[in-house]
């Protein structure tokens, strides 16, 4: 067995241990965030706060869209084309932003407050936590992106930036189940 | 000096002063920004605490691999004690070996028993007679919260320990699966630790380890250190079983299929699920408190502003915080357990020379207990206006956790059965453990069922009840651990004279112990309280408690010093004392920094002790790979 195959041999045991562990970390993150949506039910029960529809829908879509440009950055990567790579990474993190923006600059300044009863503390509860890793993610993105300039990652080699991926989906994901339950569901009371 | 200086726990506690104070700065700033008068103690407090428990892992290194990863450099895999330093040194920094993590966790976790047991020594002074001795209330109520909470990090550590040390040794791994992930794993518990007992002298608090609204939403401001000291905790179970499930699902010999793991490993994975999981939850509700009292995010507080109700908000409910809590809680309660029970199952076929009776069913029943476990929470709640439609299904659910546990007690009998016994110190500890546990498990039914437990709930008969499934589910076992494994650890043996004396104290004591504490609380004693009425005629009952805690206590110094005497200048054990069909121990001892010389490769059933011929391990020739398929 020569040098090279056997360290990619220990590569690719060594990523799938990654896999299963970033799933599992998935899979305890899931009862974070699912007890906070079991908070808005017990809370909130079938009403909701009066929300920004157009600020709601508009944030949604643009994280949304984000996903997949993480998306191409990945295949793009796997496909060693870095370019596309770096470009895509910067679009994904500036949606992200732009997410970002809309909920702390724009839902939390709206009428609703944090000490306002449970609309307040589960708005806000459930749009902090989700805020923070949709922060942590973009500065994951731009970690891998300074390292993608750099040189690092290849077709072959790239854990970090699959990694990074569905972290981003994940939170995406979250959002598509916190979207409704804050937005949509129960009747507004006037 | 200079080598004390430089060690990684050392640079962490320095860390954690200037974090603290830039922590505390930072907010100071912020609120001269914002024009409000500088001084504030809560909201500085807490953020100083938690930029300095953050300062305290950065300054120990725990992130310095992590931190050039993100800058694109790579880093190999550091082995054996820091260069050009003493071996020593390695134990009191950042290390990657699991076995060095192991202990790490295991000695931890001692010391935080000391520290638990103390104050629990000093409020049972207090308690011993009725009327106020020396202790007023407040401080009393500090004690006995922290207490419980610093007992219960003590016995994650200790869980913590066997699983790091054991889990890679019994399955012929030659680490765990993420050595840096492990390693800040047992870090975060540092500052976690700290933060609670710091919790102590900024205020205490008076809400027991439970922490419920609103009585925490109100009480002094250790309770936030509490909360976030928890927290810290609570990471530490996540991370750790992250590693643990992959390592185990990963990384076994070859040849070791699931069921021919050793059986304290089917422990540690169902251990591991709860720990994933449910553990998020109790991190969750503390924050929630920890947010309602900084941000007013009424999450608890049942009432309302003008504004809020203008708005037609609905009001917090503390009801919601005991559903988050338990969630947790509860299958914690599992968390404490199912590794104690699992070295009850791994240590008893040693010292009957028998096959452990229906290897399959225990290591099934264990995953039944973490599975139900997630389903019983509500029992907590019988008297706390829960949902009434809850009540009955909950009381069934948790009844039903009596049957994988009766097939843990059937097997242990069975296999004692007709054994060749042998009785050195472990075994004493094994036994006495399935004593204790029996005597835990059987109070708990009348808590569990709903009637009985208007009359139970929140009396001494609950404190009896835990303690009694705690110690026979860990404390006991724990020690059993740590002696057997003692010569593995040190390679020197320990002195069985004091061992037997450390059992004969401790049992005995514990029982009395135990079975005083569900006495009184029938006579009426209740949980939680600095006095109590002379009429309920308990003060006899309460001595003889406050004595046999002592006992018990003493008999916990005299294995601290066995074990610390033992370890400096005992003869040299040989390497495998117990005649063990375990991998680790056809290795020298103290195992080397490379535990498997020769890979492990497993040829046979882990427990069939007895039957001529039988191998279960076997070491590869020389230079064989034992890389799997
Ligand atoms: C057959 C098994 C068991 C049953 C039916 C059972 C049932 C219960 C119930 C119903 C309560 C609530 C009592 C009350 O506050 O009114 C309780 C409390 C408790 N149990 Fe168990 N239990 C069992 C085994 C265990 C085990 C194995 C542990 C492990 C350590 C444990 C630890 C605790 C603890 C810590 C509490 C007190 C919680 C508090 O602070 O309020 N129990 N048990
Ligand atoms: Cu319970």
């Amino acid at each position: 067995m020569s040098a090279i195959t056997s360290t990619l041999e220990a590569y690719q045991q060594q990523l799938r241990s990654n896999r299963l562990g970033l799933w599992l970390f998935f899979i305890s993150e899931a009862f974070l965030f699912g007890g906070l949506l079991a908070a808005r039910f017990y809370l909130w029960g079938n009403s909701r706060p009066d929300l920004d529809q157009a600020l709601g829908l508009t944030i949604t879509a643009v994280l949304l869209i984000s996903s997949f440009f993480m998306n191409r950055a990945e295949t793009a990567i796997a496909h060693d084309d870095r370019k596309t790579f770096l470009e895509s990474l910067l679009v994904t993190a500036i949606l992200g932003v732009i997410f970002l923006i809309g909920v702390v600059g724009f839902e939390w300044s709206g009428h609703i407050k944090p000490w306002h009863g449970a609309y307040g503390a589960v708005l806000y509860g459930m749009t902090g936590m989700h805020a923070l890793h949709v922060l942590s993610g973009i500065i994951f993105i731009l970690i891998v992106w300074n390292n993608g300039r750099k040189g690092h990652y290849s077709g072959e080699r790239h854990w970090g930036v699959e990694a990074c991926a569905i972290y981003w989906h994940y939170v995406d994901l979250v959002w598509v189940f916190f979207y409704p339950a804050l937005y949509l569901i129960g009747t507004v009371v006037h | 000096m200079r080598t004390v200086l430089a060690l990684g726990i050392v640079k962490g506690l320095i860390a954690q002063i200037i974090g603290t104070a830039l922590g505390m700065g930072l907010v100071i700033v912020i609120r001269l920004l914002g024009g409000r008068p500088a001084w504030e103690a809560e909201p500085i407090v807490v953020v100083g605490a938690l930029v300095g428990a953050i300062g305290l892992l950065i300054g120990a290194g725990v992130f310095s691999d992590w931190f050039k990863w993100t800058r694109g450099e790579e880093t190999p895999m550091r082995h054996g004690p820091p260069e050009g330093k003493p071996a020593w040194t390695r134990y009191f920094g950042v290390d990657y070996s699991h076995k060095v993590i192991g202990v790490q966790y295991t000695v931890t976790g001692i010391l935080l028993l000391l520290v638990a047991g103390s104050l629990a020594m000093v409020f049972r002074l207090e308690l011993a007679h009725s009327g106020i001795q020396f202790l007023d209330a407040a401080t009393y109520n500090t004690y006995m919260s922290a207490h419980g909470i610093v007992m219960i990090a003590s016995i994650l550590l200790g869980v913590g320990g066997m699983a790091n040390y054991l889990v890679p040794l019994m399955i012929g791994a030659s680490d765990m699966a993420f050595p840096r992930l492990n390693a800040l794993g047992y870090w975060v518990n540092v500052p976690g630790a700290l933060l609670v007992l710091a919790g102590m002298v900024v205020g205490g608090w008076n809400t027991g380890w439970t922490g419920y609204p609103p009585l925490s939403a109100q009480a002094p401001m250790g309770v936030q250190l509490f909360f976030l000291g928890v927290y810290f905790i609570g990471l530490s179970s996540i991370l750790g079983a992250v590693n643990l499930i992959v390592t185990t699902l990963r990384m076994r010999a070859p040849g070791m299929t699931l069921f021919r793991m050793p059986i304290f490993v089917w422990a540690m994975l169902a251990t591991s699920i709860i720990q994933l999981t449910a553990t998020q939850l109790i991190g969750l509700s503390f924050l929630m408190v920890v947010v309602q009292r900084l941000l007013g995010m009424g999450f608890f507080d049942p009432s309302l502003t003008n504004e809020a109700i203008i708005l037609g908000s609905t009001p917090g409910a503390p009801v919601l915080f005991q559903h988050l809590f338990w969630f947790y809680s509860h299958p914690a309660v599992y968390v404490f357990v199912l590794p104690g029970l699992g070295i009850i199952s791994e240590l008893l076929p040693v010292f009957a020379r028998k096959p452990l009776f229906g290897y399959k069913w225990i290591a099934m029943s264990s995953m039944a207990i973490a599975l139900v476990g997630f389903l019983v929470w509500g029992h907590h709640m019988f008297v706390a206006g829960i949902e009434s439609s809850l009540r009955v299904p909950m009381m069934f659910s948790t009844m039903l956790v009596a049957v994988p546990t009766g097939v843990k007690f059937f097997s242990w009998v069975a296999t004692i059965w007709q054994g060749k016994l042998s009785f050195p110190t472990p075994m004493l500890f094994v036994l006495a453990a399935i004593s204790v546990f029996l005597i835990g498990g059987l109070s708990g039914p009348p808590n569990a069922t709903v009637s009985t437990d208007m009359f139970l709930h929140d009396t001494y008969w609950v404190v009896g009840h835990f303690h009694a499934t705690m110690f026979g589910g860990f404390v006991f076992p724990f020690f059993a651990a740590v002696y057997y494994w003692f010569p593995k650890v040190t390679g020197r043996k320990y002195n069985e004279t004091l061992g037997k004396l450390h059992f004969w104290l401790m049992t005995p004591g514990f029982w009395l112990q135990s079975l005083g504490q569900m006495r009184i609380g029938l006579l009426g004693m209740r949980r939680r309280i600095v006095d109590y009425d002379p009429a309920l005629g308990i003060d006899t009952g309460q001595l003889l408690i406050t004595i046999a805690g002592f006992v018990i206590a003493f008999s916990v110094l005299i294995m601290l010093y066995n074990l610390i005497t033992s370890a400096r200048s005992q003869e040299v054990a040989e390497s495998n004392p117990w005649r063990s069909r375990s991998p680790e121990w056809q290795i020298p001892s103290p195992i080397p920094e490379e535990s498997y010389a020769r890979p492990v490769v497993i040829v046979g059933e882990p427990y069939d002790y007895g039957l001529p011929g039988s191998v279960y391990a076997r070491m590869s020739p020389v230079g064989a790979s034992g890389a799997p398929e």
